[in-house]
């Protein structure tokens, strides 16, 4: 047992460290810090420069161009790129798509996409859930028929984040309605620009459009789209979601997020002291605080006993539940510290008048606290994740 | 002992609630949040026609209610329906520290605001006063014949609509001394007033006012000079009656949201309140809100009486608490379709989460009610 960095990932963190400081866009991290929209552009500058820099695929396997990493340099590299308020590559693509295609995909998919992929040649969205199936996603109904070198995709998608940039979508279509459930559903490819897909916005509570209804109506999709074999799609959803959830401790963020707080506390002021000297507000930071420290070692412990490439097991629905517990009390504590400040409402101010209303850190952390009641909904549920531990460890 | 309402405010209730149901859908009241005003002047006269701005006073103020129950009754209803117009800046503050503390010339003001001709706003915190309600740095300076204010009031709720703000000012004392606060009332077209404004997150706009060299008479003083802190305090406690009323009626919206969602829902076959890990949750939220409809009738009750100060601290510590947990739950129970602003349930629990920011939040009431435990 060793609980320090060893000089080498000393050396890694500097390096990411410097990297950070020199190519991490001013403009992008203070966007990212004040909790604003960073817009497709902002993404694909950063995904660029990770690009450039050989770090932007660290769980993919170095013969697709990936970086290979092991569990503790991923640790290492998350936490300092929240630190630097560095925005979250989205993951579609990168981290859920890819290790499919890798796995299950054929080599001209590979060939074709991966490095599209890297290069931000497509943006990708995931294409699961749909109004009538969400954590039931094997009751989805959207219809894929063959007919001669195509399918014919008729339904409707929801839930499509970042749908509105996407110039692909992967899409859990079924393809033999008289099969069980499980059994008739297939993994499909589709170019957002055929005919027939059409993309509805869907405002969230906070105001943000981060979220679509993606229509399909008679949309043509070569064959040569079927990832894998027809009908096999569960399996290799089921593999994808588990890729979904590796890095969903968020640990970094958390990291992150409680120092913003505490940097919130040190300059709030209320009767007379910095809220931070508050007892009661100290004892709520610190409470998170020590269940951070354990949750970020238990990430290590997780995410180091599986092999680069694989997904841990139901430990990941583990981290995935106490994670989103932790990120969404430090939002919480966020919005408290800002007091009435917490109020109003900073996307919506007034064009051209970009002056914060109170103090610069209270415009973003209500709205905040709101968008991150997600995160314990998407990537399966904390209910369905609790479901798992529970069947898998009673042996169900 | 009994806890029925009474008739006249059973009545009340029942207008209000079926006037609200109508008027009042999901779709007219996002078209209100999104307007320019931020509220709507039909609402507005409407309800002041029902009498509902009238419930809110004394008789001797040209009302037919005013107490702690009428202002939670009132509220209630308000929160169930998720209504974001200014009932609490214009009647229970601006209003009720005219009816306070008034002369004859100024308790016209609480007339017309009765009718619904008149808007107020009580501008009293600071950008960094947070929930301390004795902390005023904008000063009120003797000069020549009249009054000069200068300062800055943070988040003023409705400023923008009031024809009058009621700015307090400190005349003499140390920057936290409950003594030496006077009240003014300062017209909206004052030179030396500038607001800016803005809509908040769960409804309705608020300013930022700077006062530079506002001049006033004498005659806009409202009550005694540095005299203001115990009518302030008075009007701030049956705010928080009408807080801690609105929370629970919005509570309310979402649990019964939450009940037809979990009775609708079908997942894996069922409908998703079948699963019991659902269920038990869900029973917790009707016991938590039991709970806050108890704290809402001790603050009410205690309105007028010796205990006010620490029954108030202690109704909204546990409505901020049971509050959260009622939104966060029933976010959480509905899935997808609750982070959407379309949903009825995003704007409930935006207005549950955002009036724990008024008036001080659950941790400083806490903190209010050891210190009046102890005393
Ligand atoms: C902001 C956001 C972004 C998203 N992005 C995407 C995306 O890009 N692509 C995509 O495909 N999907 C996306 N989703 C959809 C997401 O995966 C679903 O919301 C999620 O699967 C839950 O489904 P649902 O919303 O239909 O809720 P439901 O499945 O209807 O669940 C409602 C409630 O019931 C609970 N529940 C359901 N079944 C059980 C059970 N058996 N036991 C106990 N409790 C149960 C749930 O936990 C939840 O609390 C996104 C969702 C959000 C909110």
């Amino acid at each position: 047992m060793d609980l320090s960095y060893s000089p080498e990932d000393i050396a890694f963190r500097d390096e990411v460290r410097a990297f950070l400081a020199e190519k991490l866009p001013k403009d992008t991290a203070e966007k990212i810090r004040n909790g604003e929209e960073l817009g497709k552009e902002g993404q694909e500058r950063w995904h660029a420069l990770l690009n450039e820099k050989g770090w932007l695929a660290p769980n993919w396997p170095k013969e697709f161009g990936g970086a290979e990493w092991n569990a503790v340099q991923r640790h290492i590299f998350e936490e300092e790129c929240a630190f630097a308020n560095a925005p979250r590559i989205v993951p579609f693509g990168l981290s859920m798509l890819a290790p499919v295609l890798q796995k299950f995909g054929s080599k001209a998919q590979c060939d074709h996409y991966l490095p599209r992929i890297l290069d931000g040649t497509d943006w990708w969205c995931q294409g699961y859930s749909e109004p009538g199936a969400g954590s039931d996603l094997a009751s989805l109904k959207t219809r894929a028929v063959r007919e001669g070198d195509h399918y014919i995709v008729n339904g409707q998608k929801t839930w499509t984040t970042l749908g509105q940039y996407a110039d692909w979508i992967f899409c859990l279509v079924r393809t033999d309605p008289d099969a069980k459930q499980q059994e008739g559903i297939s993994f499909l490819l589709i170019d957002m620009a055929t005919p027939g897909v059409e993309v509805r916005p869907i405002i969230l509570l906070d105001g943000t459009h981060e979220v679509n209804e993606v229509w399909f109506t008679d949309v043509k999709v070569p064959v040569e789209n079927l990832v894998g074999e027809e009908n096999k799609g569960w399996t290799y959803a089921k593999y994808l979601l588990t890729h979904e959830r590796t890095n969903i401790a968020g640990v970094g963020a958390s990291a992150a997020g409680l120092d913003a707080v505490k940097r919130m506390a040190r300059a709030e002021m209320s009767g007379g002291k910095p809220l931070m000297q508050n007892p009661q507000f100290a004892a709520r930071i610190a409470q998170v605080e020590i269940d951070l420290m354990a949750m970020s070692t238990t990430n290590l412990r997780i995410i180091s006993k599986a092999a680069v490439g694989q997904a841990p097991g139901v430990e990941a629905s583990m981290l995935k539940v106490k994670g989103t517990i932790i990120r969404q009390e430090i939002n919480d504590l966020a919005r408290r510290a800002a007091g009435p400040y917490a109020m109003p409402f900073a996307s919506e101010m007034v064009e051209g008048d970009n002056d914060p209303i109170g103090p610069d850190y209270a415009g973003p952390v209500a709205a905040q606290y709101f968008n991150y009641r997600k995160l314990s909904i998407f990537g399966g549920s904390n209910e369905i994740q609790r479901g798992i531990i529970a069947k898998v460890k009673m042996g169900g | 002992m009994n806890f029925d309402l009474t008739e006249e405010r059973q009545m009340l209730q029942d207008t209000l609630r079926r006037f609200l149901k109508d008027r009042y859908t999901t779709e007219n009241r996002n078209k209100i949040i999104e307007s320019e005003a931020g509220f709507s002047a039909d609402i507005w006269t409407g309800l002041a026609e029902l009498g509902v701005i009238g419930a809110l006073f004394g008789e001797d103020h040209g009302g037919f209610g005013g107490a702690g129950f009428d202002i939670a009754v009132v509220f209630e209803e308000l929160g169930r329906a998720g209504v974001v117009e200014p009932f609490l800046d214009t009647a229970i503050l601006g209003g009720g520290l005219i009816a306070a503390l008034g002369t004859d010339d100024q308790q016209a003001m609480v007339e017309q605001v009765i009718g619904g001709g008149l808007h107020l706003a009580f501008a009293h915190g600071e950008p960094t006063s947070r929930y301390d309600l004795s902390r005023v740095q904008t000063t009120a300076k003797a000069e020549d014949d009249g009054i000069v204010l200068n300062g800055r009031k943070a988040v003023v709720a409705n400023a923008e609509a009031a024809g009058h703000l009621i700015v307090s000012a400190r005349e003499s004392g140390a920057a936290d001394d409950e003594a030496g606060i006077s009240l003014f009332l300062v017209p909206a077209e004052a030179k030396g007033l500038t607001l800016r404004g803005y809509p908040m997150l769960s409804g309705g706009r608020a300013a930022e006012v700077t006062l530079d060299d506002v001049r006033l008479p004498t005659s806009a003083r409202l009550g005694a000079a540095g005299d203001a802190f115990g009518a302030i305090a008075t009007q701030v406690a049956a705010a928080n009656v009408a807080l801690a009323a609105e929370t629970l009626g919005a509570m309310e919206t979402a649990t019964e949201l939450t009940r037809d969602y979990l009775m609708t829902r079908k997942q894996f076959g069922r409908p998703i309140g079948t699963f019991q890990a659902l269920a038990h949750r869900f029973s917790d939220l009707l016991i938590e809100l039991e709970q806050a409809r108890s704290a809402v009738i001790n603050a009410a009750g205690h309105l007028d009486t010796a205990d006010r100060d620490r029954q108030i601290a202690s109704a909204r510590n546990l409505i901020g608490r049971a509050g959260r947990l009622v939104a966060e739950e029933s976010i959480q129970m509905h899935g997808g379709i609750a982070m959407t602003q379309e949903y009825e349930l995003a704007h409930i629990a935006k207005r549950i989460v955002m009036n724990d920011h008024r008036f001080g939040d659950t941790d400083y009431h806490l903190e209010r009610f050891i210190a009046l435990s102890a005393a």
